[in-house]
């Protein structure tokens, strides 16, 4: 065994660091078999020179790289050797790029330079090789819980690529929703009339695919397993029970309407003439190619739509959020009116009209063209006169108290996720007046965490919005369509292929034990020192995609295809025992304590810093790039998620004469941007604990920072680590240097 | 005021002045694709002066307010600086609507009273249709003692400078006060208005027909 280290000279390191001297720190501090120098290390040249010693036989043979030169988020591909633990040195980014030039910075800057050398050489030695457990399957089927237009379409998009699906319905048909309407949106160019759902066409569609199974009247009993392992029981309300296995499962349950019983000043319940969109369509359909009648018979001559009926509204019961569709939708019923005869009167009130895309905007203006009235106004009752209504409502352009007469109402109301349990809310329920539709547990995941998957605001699955839409915290689950964001019926199919590939890519990705996203193809995975756990269960609680059960005995148990990689168990043990492989309390521990720190009389602070990998690492990579200067003090070791890091770090950094901690994480909170959603946040609740740590150390409460930081804070994140140095030299060198 | 006219188109339309306005006002027929943005009237450089902004008056249209719209001096404030048809997200040509509609209401004998800009306009016309030609001398000082005498011979005196100015640079002549050149086909000229204006009845009739 051997540990290689290649020093690379090109893109002005060799100009502005004694490599020299650099390569001896290499081998004599650094303790590595050797260091070779090399003017172009990402050159092909470069590149083949490593791969040569990596090739070579017995004891020669280089099982370890140190590459010293760029960023480690630079030339990914040359620098990739497999299986062979590789720790970058950022010499570039990290040093050269931001100090400034001139003789006086050269000794504070090549001390920089050989820190990080001596760091990358320490965390190589505790990197091992990271191989998948073995624990793997492979299996092509995917689970497709729903059977509306979102289920099918997953279900015909996965038989397309190639794939099994089965759709579980608990209804005794297949259609959803859609199955309800008469008609839907235009999808295609000029969008100016309502067209066929569809349903029927996709009904056959799915009967027809030998590589569907469709379960009507069932629910799922039971999921057990993980991603390429899923065993489902699926429990039917009509016959036996199956046993099913599934490499990956797309939850597409839908929406329940919005109960229109909760807006009585709208005389939903006291009149039949005031009906929801949903209704209308019923009446719609009955009508067929005639006049639409309302309950009592009369042919509808003058209807009035109001938009937003309990939606967009802060009102204790109300929805707080847009449905996304329903302005569409009553565009759509207003055409149904007007195509069987352009004399009915039919206005729209609205308050903003809302109909997302080029189609939806087109399928307005066609709407206006027939002669549909649009008018922005507040409706704030409907008044039961006689057989007839009265709308009344503030016109908010004329700025007046207006009423109009109708013989129907058509209320939009909107739309309640069907996502099953939300475990976060089991635990603490919230006062916040939020409507709360009651469903059983959809999936009944048989995980330590709780049988569904944990939502977002309002209910809707939890996903990452701005990186992984359809990634929910379960991995290898993906959801799809309404029970995901409030959306139309075009967006939801769009949505079934997304999610559905990226249930491909779980099924492929766990077959050869690769984690799924952001880590895609890290092939490592937690283990804990069973000798040392203390059954605390921090990490089974803590991981924020439920990838921890418990075993018999209590201890954790890791499904490591569900694992996103993300270290937050590792930084939650309390007593240290999990581990990855190419990533422990070693690896980023042994970094800390191999920085050189200069006694008290040099008046050479040393900071630690502790970026997230994904957002705060490259931020402060760009701002290297624009060559924005910062201070030779800093020491930065990139971590998985701020949720990795363990206290014990900075207890050893305060400890072992560090002056201040800065650690970067995502932001946290209901819009968080966290890759791994709670990392950040379980980060922030543990440092916040760090404090009792510093009184008895008798230390300065703010020589520990944590910052939220995003990718996009280039300038902001170095301005944060300049705040940390001037911290120091307010408060002064740490006492615990030696 | 009302005309006879105007009493059949309200007997025409039944309280759908929307439907009266595409039929029947310059470019109206695009008012029902107004989507109430408001972009015209935070474009309308005298918008803030009107009592109804172009939005406002779609909306009014919409809303049936038939009198409100037809007599309302909004539409003459319109300067057609097309800025509202340059950024209106919908296409409409507002300053073709604005001007439609004051039109169709003058029509109706519904225009405003002591609306400078209509007593303008009806002296231009007036002025033009004599001779075929504008005569200017006779326009200013029309517009000069537009408001009676003693206010009139204020405002000369005023722009005395500007006359004899414009005088010398020949840009008007003291010899058009004798009634001033007109057209050389005058009569030719007559035929042509009448024709229009028949056009234009038989146009307007055949809307108030009673179907
Ligand atoms: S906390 Fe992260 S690394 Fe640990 S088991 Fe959960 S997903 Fe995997
Ligand atoms: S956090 Fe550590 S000690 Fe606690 S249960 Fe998990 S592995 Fe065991
Ligand atoms: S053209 Fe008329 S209505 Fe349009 S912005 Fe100008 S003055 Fe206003
Ligand atoms: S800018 Fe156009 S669409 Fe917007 S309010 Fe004015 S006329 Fe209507």
């Amino acid at each position: 065994m051997k540990i290689g280290g290649y020093l690379c000279t090109g893109c002005g390191i060799g100009d502005r660091l004694d490599t020299k001297s650099l390569e001896s720190v290499a081998v004599r501090e650094g303790r590595i078999g050797f260091c070779k120098t090399h003017d172009f290390l990402c050159s092909q040249a470069g590149v083949d020179m490593i791969k040569a010693d990596m090739a070579l036989e017995g004891d020669d043979q280089v099982t370890k790289a140190v590459i010293m030169a760029c960023s480690r988020r630079a030339k990914t591909e040359s620098f990739n050797f497999g299986a062979v633990p590789t720790a970058r040195v950022n010499l570039r980014e990290g040093v050269i790029w931001i100090r400034p030039e001139g003789s006086e910075h050269d000794e504070t800057t090549q001390e920089m330079a050989a820190d990080y050398i001596r760091m990358g050489c320490a965390e190589v030695k505790a990197m091992q090789q990271a191989d998948a457990s073995g624990e793997q399957g492979k299996n092509n089927h995917i689970m497709v819980v729903g059977g509306g237009i979102t289920g099918m379409t997953a279900a015909l998009e996965a038989s397309k690529a190639g794939y099994y699906a089965s759709i579980i319905e608990k209804s005794d048909r297949l259609g959803g929703v859609m199955g309800q309407l008469k008609q839907r949106q235009p999808e295609h160019s000029p969008f100016q009339n309502p067209q066929d759902t569809g349903v029927a066409a996709l009904i056959a569609a799915v009967e027809a695919d030998d590589k569907i199974t469709v379960y009507l009247s069932s629910t799922i009993a039971k999921t057990a397993g993980a991603p390429g392992r899923f065993e489902v029981d699926i429990a039917s309300t009509v016959g036996a029970g199956t046993h099913a296995e599934f490499g990956a499962i797309v939850q597409a349950t839908g929406f329940t309407p919005y109960d229109a019983n909760n807006l009585p000043e709208f005389s939903y319940g006291k009149s039949p003439n005031v009906v929801t969109q949903l209704e209308l369509e019923a009446l719609a359909r009955a009508a067929g190619d005639g006049p639409i009648k309302r309950a009592d018979g009369k042919v509808v001559e003058n209807v009035v739509f109001v938009q937003c009926a309990g939606q967009r509204s802060t009102k204790e019961g109300h929805l707080s959020y847009c449905s996304g569709h329903c302005c569409a939708t009553s565009i759509k019923q207003a055409m149904y009116f007007k195509d069987t005869n352009p004399d009915i009167e039919t206005t729209v009130l609205f308050d903003d009209i809302r109909t997302p895309g080029a189609g939806g905007e087109n399928f307005y203006r066609s709407a206006q063209d027939k002669f549909v009235t649009f008018r922005k106004g507040k409706v704030s009752t409907v008044d039961v006169k006689g057989n007839d209504l009265q709308v009344n409502f503030k016109d908010l352009i004329l700025d007046e108290d207006a009423h109009m007469g109708a013989d129907l109402v058509v209320l939009a109301t909107g739309m309640l996720p069907n996502s099953g349990t939300d475990i976060d809310t089991m635990k603490d329920k919230d006062e916040s007046g939020e409507v709360k539709v009651s469903v059983q547990s959809i999936l009944n995941l048989n995980y330590r965490q709780g049988p569904d998957m944990p939502q977002l605001v309002n209910g809707f699955t939890d996903s990452h919005f701005i990186c992984f839409p359809y990634e929910t915290r379960r991995t290898g689950i993906y959801s799809a369509g309404p029970v995901r964001r409030p959306m139309d019926a075009a967006q939801a199919q769009t949505d079934a292929m997304g999610a559905v590939m990226k249930a491909i890519q779980a099924i492929e990705n766990s077959a050869i034990g690769r984690a799924a996203h952001p880590r895609s193809g890290d092939l490592s995975f937690p283990s804990f020192r069973k000798e040392g756990c203390t059954q605390c269960k921090r990490c089974t609680v803590e991981c924020p995609f439920g990838a921890i059960d418990e075993n018999e005995k209590g201890y954790p148990q890791y499904n490591e295809a569900r694992c996103r990689r993300c270290g937050t168990c590792m930084g939650a043990c309390p007593v240290q025992v999990i581990s990855f492989k190419n990533y422990s309390i070693e690896t980023v521990g042994a970094q800390l304590k191999a920085v050189d720190v200069p006694d008290e009389f040099q008046e050479k602070p040393r900071i630690l810093v502790l970026a997230c990998e994904n957002d705060a690492y490259p931020a402060l990579d760009m701002a290297a790039m624009k060559r924005n200067e910062s201070s030779a003090f800093i020491r930065v070791i990139p971590v998985r998620c701020l949720g990795s890091t363990n206290t014990i770090w900075i207890k050893d950094a305060l400890g072992s004469g560090y002056d201040g901690v800065v650690m970067m994480g995502c932001k946290k909170g209901a819009d968080y941007q966290c890759h791994f959603v709670k990392g950040s946040e379980m980060a922030h609740v543990r440092m916040a604990k760090i404090g009792d740590t510093l009184s008895t150390m008798n230390l300065e409460a703010e020589r520990v920072a944590v910052h939220e930081v995003a990718i996009t804070d280039i300038d902001r994140a170095p301005k944060l680590l300049d705040e940390m140095v001037a911290v120091i030299n307010r408060v002064g060198l740490s006492p615990f240097k030696f | 005021m009302t005309t006879a006219v105007n009493q059949a188109m309200v007997e025409k339309y039944k309280g759908n002045f929307l439907k009266e306005v595409t039929d029947n006002v310059e470019e109206g027929n695009w008012v029902k694709m107004c989507m109430q943005c408001g972009v015209c009237s935070g474009s309308c450089p005298l918008g803030p002066h009107w009592d109804h902004p172009p939005q406002e008056l779609f909306m009014m249209i919409r809303a049936n307010k038939r009198d409100e719209v037809l007599s309302s001096t909004s539409m003459w404030m319109c300067t057609s600086c097309y800025n509202c048809v340059a950024r209106c997200p919908r296409g409409l040509p507002i300053t073709h609507i604005m001007h439609g509609l004051a039109h169709y209401g003058k029509r109706m004998g519904m225009k405003p009273k002591n609306q400078p800009t209509e007593k303008f306009g009806q002296m231009f016309w007036d002025n033009l249709i004599k001779k075929g030609r504008v005569n200017e001398l006779k326009l200013g000082l029309g517009l000069y003692f537009k408001d009676g005498f003693a206010e009139g011979l204020k405002v000369s005196m005023g722009k005395q400078k500007l006359g004899m100015n414009m005088m010398k640079a020949k840009r008007m002549s003291p010899m058009e006060m004798l009634g001033g050149h007109g057209v050389s086909d005058l009569s030719g000229f007559h035929a042509m208005l009448k024709k229009a204006e028949e056009l234009e009845a038989a146009r307007v009739g055949a809307n108030t027909d009673a179907k």
